[in-house]
């Protein structure tokens, strides 16, 4: 068990600071659970009111952008292709080729971003948000069908920033050479992170656009 | 071990006098060792739990006669809220993981540090923003929260009151008691020294373990639950608002979906202390090391599904609350499994009642009532008819003051001379004991009898035949107050003048008790090894040893 102690080994290490990569990484997927049980309320809210109001969802549910749903879904699986490769390139000494990946991670999330403001700024042009002219014509199942859809696209939003601003951190510690082929998982946890953000959109999608 | 050589040149100096980068006040507020950082948790957290219970004084004071003794019907309703949410929020969920679990959880698996300690420093950062801002909550516009400590919709989307703010409060110290789970599983993982196998760990590490997990798994789901009231009141999303399709019933699920597992992370830091305090004072090994140690996953994992129970009256369904309530009655079990276990190990014991055993002592007794008083309202029919009133006080009382806190009394006589390096007056300590003991009961227990007979819960005015109880129970808080007051004026005193204390006062086995008191910055001189079991006796090997040969 106690491979830390040997990997602490012969270095002189300032206190309190040792490294252990594997101790890491199993620190990163506790908190991935928390962040999933974190959306669970809202999937299990989403699961009562869907069987609550079947027939109100379906009709809400057509007034997404199916088109820009998908596109954003495009994105988001790309940019966690894109992530991967950053990894893989540090680990294999290619530091440049590491950062320009991260660099097109980064510009994907921002795009995302982009799209999902215009698809929020469409539905408050047409009245369509809480307590909004046109909500407030609809019938309950309506209503709530538009809450979740904004408490949990707004919530994933904002994981893709806290996303960004961790890949944003980790691209400057690759940078300082801080993150090298031997030292890099940090880099991997902002993968992994974003992964996560990545398997929520892919609950989310079909749950809002898709199931009709 | 290798780097014993790291830890050698600070092995001398305890760790309140390393001479670290910083100095003065700054040496513990940018602290990442765990033993400072679990003095600075002591420390706030006692200014919370004398506060909270100053307003539980108060509330007693104002039921000492019907109708308006010293407050407004709004005051009382705030009063209760804060007491609620200052005693459950800030002491009794990181109360013992916080204090007593960074402090000894490093040490009783053999490690320098935890995994993370600037993660575990920006726990502490995230509980003192916690409680700051339900503290700012008060000033703020709007008034005091008079929801309960429960936020229970869709009163708390309505009232006018400074709710969000102390909702977000609660978020916050979520946001800290995940990052302490997290912290403490991994560290239990990847930091236990040679030769700590899992079932050679100390039961109060086994029990820590499974409240970690409980920390990480429940807490999340409370946490998007407090902010879906915070969008509620902000914007009206109408997730939980009746008049716009809601259903507040949800809330209640996903509000004890979390709240209930809280209760187990209330209470199995407690039974983990116990298990501690039992072999050492009765000089036996534990009776039961695994089933105890199962136990605790076991209450973890069925705690987990047994939240409906808090809602036996709210309109759930039938078949639901007969599942419920046959789990709540199956997560009676691994609890009676340590209750008997602990008192195996008494048996034959040679017990010294020292003030921590005492203490131990009265948990056992105050626990077995609050246990069992637990199951007449886990029965749908005796639930129905004392929901809402003091019995649930009564109940909710026995279990987590007489659990929680009365073992977080004990923890601090067990550990202080480790902690602070000195002894208090172990008379004064005793003395202080029976009080708090004495004034528990009078307080608590005339609680059931009204309860039974129909005084509702969180009303400041009652029917005059009330009286005579909330008469005595008043009393029995000033006999608690006092005895608290005792044992803290005693503790501080000990802290000023009390003789130095050996490494091993106690004669305890496990590994906290082999290292200097207080400890080094680095706990060990070298990364010890061990090569049995944690509570084995020096006395009992030899005596075993003989007997063979």
């Amino acid at each position: 068990m106690s491979d830390h102690t040997n990997a602490a080994a012969g270095e002189v290490q300032e206190i309190h600071m040792h490294r252990d990569d594997f101790g890491s990484k199993m620190g990163m997927w506790l908190f991935l659970f928390t962040e999933i049980l974190l959306f669970g309320g809202l999937f299990i809210l989403y699961a009562s009111y869907r069987f609550i109001y079947p027939d109100a969802f379906v009709v809400a549910a057509a007034e997404l952008d199916l088109f820009m749903g998908g596109i954003n879904t495009v994105i988001l699986l790309t940019s966690s292709l894109t992530v991967v490769l950053g990894i893989v390139a540090l680990q294999k000494g290619h530091k440049k080729l590491s950062l320009s990946m991260l660099w097109i991670t980064v510009a994907f999330g921002l795009l995302f971003l982009v799209n999902k403001y215009f698809e929020w700024g469409a539905k408050f042009h047409h009245g369509i948000y809480p307590k909004g002219p046109a909500l407030q014509e609809m019938s309950e199942g309506e209503v709530m069908y538009f809450g979740l859809y904004y408490v949990m696209t707004g919530l994933h939003g904002l994981h893709i920033v806290v996303g960004l601003i961790f890949i944003g951190f980790v691209m400057w510690q690759i940078k300082k050479d801080v993150l090298t082929r031997t030292n890099f998982q940090r880099l991997e946890n902002a993968g992994l992170y974003w992964h996560l953000v990545d398997i929520i959109w892919i609950f989310l999608f079909p749950l809002f656009y898709l199931i009709h | 071990m290798a780097n014993g050589t790291i830890a050698a040149p600070a092995a001398e100096v305890d760790f309140y006098h390393v001479k670290g980068r910083h100095k003065g006040l700054l040496s513990w507020l940018l602290t990442t060792d765990h033993k400072r950082i679990g003095i600075m948790y002591l420390t706030v957290m006692s200014v919370f739990f004398l506060t909270a219970m100053t307003f539980g004084v108060l509330m007693r004071l104002e039921m000492l006669s019907p109708g308006e003794t010293i407050m407004s019907a709004q005051t009382y309703n705030s009063l209760f809220t804060l007491h609620g949410v200052i005693m459950i929020f800030l002491f009794i969920i990181p109360g013992i993981p916080a204090v007593f679990g960074n402090f000894f959880l490093p040490i009783q698996i053999g490690a320098m540090d935890v995994q993370f300690p600037r993660l575990n420093l920006l726990s502490w950062y995230l509980y003192i923003i916690g409680g700051a801002l339900a503290i700012f909550s008060l000033f703020g516009g709007g008034g005091w929260v008079d929801t309960g400590w429960t936020f229970y919709v869709p009163y708390s989307v309505r009232t006018t009151t400074n709710v969000s703010l102390s909702v977000f409060a609660a978020f916050v110290l979520g946001f800290s008691s995940i990052l302490t789970g997290l912290n403490f599983i991994t560290t239990i993982h990847r930091l236990r020294c040679p030769g700590m196998t899992f079932f050679r760990m100390p039961l109060f590490i086994w029990s820590i373990y499974a409240t970690s997990w409980i920390q990480v798994l429940a807490t999340p789901v409370v946490g998007i639950t407090l902010v879906l009231i915070i969008l509620e009141r902000a914007f009206g999303i109408g997730v939980f608002d009746p008049t716009l399709g809601g259903d507040p019933i949800l809330y209640q699920h996903l509000f004890w979906i979390y709240s209930h597992p809280a209760v187990y992370i209330m209470i199995l830091p407690a039974m983990g202390v116990v298990s501690e305090i039992i072999p050492t004072f009765a000089r036996k090994p534990i009776f039961g090391y695994v089933p105890i140690a199962i136990s605790s996953l076991a209450i973890a994992l069925v705690g987990y599904l047994v939240w409906g129970h808090h809602m036996f009256s709210s309109g759930i369904s039938d078949t639901s609350r007969v599942i419920f309530s046959l789990l709540t009655f199956i997560v009676a079990l691994p609890s009676g499994i340590k209750v008997f276990n602990w008192v195996a190990t008494l048996y034959k014991g040679s017990i010294e009642m020292t003030a921590p055993m005492l203490y131990a002592m009265l948990f056992l007794f105050i626990f077995s009532i609050g246990g069992l008083t637990g199951l007449v309202l886990g029965a749908l029919n005796t639930d129905l008819h004392v929901t809402d009133t003091y019995f649930v006080v009564a109940h909710f009382h026995y279990v987590m003051f007489g659990g929680m806190g009365i073992i977080f009394f004990a923890s601090i006589h067990y550990w202080f001379p480790k902690m602070f390096g000195k002894m208090y007056n172990e008379k004064m300590a005793k003395v202080a004991a029976y009080i708090i003991g004495i004034g528990f009961n009078t307080l608590y227990f005339p609680m059931f009898i009204m309860g039974y007979m129909g005084m509702p819960r969180r009303y400041y005015d009652y029917l005059p035949e009330f009286q005579v109880y909330h008469l005595i129970s008043t009393v029995g808080s000033w006999i608690l107050v006092s005895g608290i007051l005792i044992m803290v004026a005693n503790l501080l005193s000990g802290l000023r003048n009390g003789s130095k204390a050996p490494s091993n006062p106690w004669g305890g086995t496990t590994l906290e008790w082999t290292v200097p008191s207080p400890p080094p910055l680095l706990n060990f001189d070298q990364i010890p090894t061990v090569d049995h079991g944690p509570y084995e006796h020096p006395e009992i090997a030899k005596r075993k040893e003989i007997k063979d040969e």
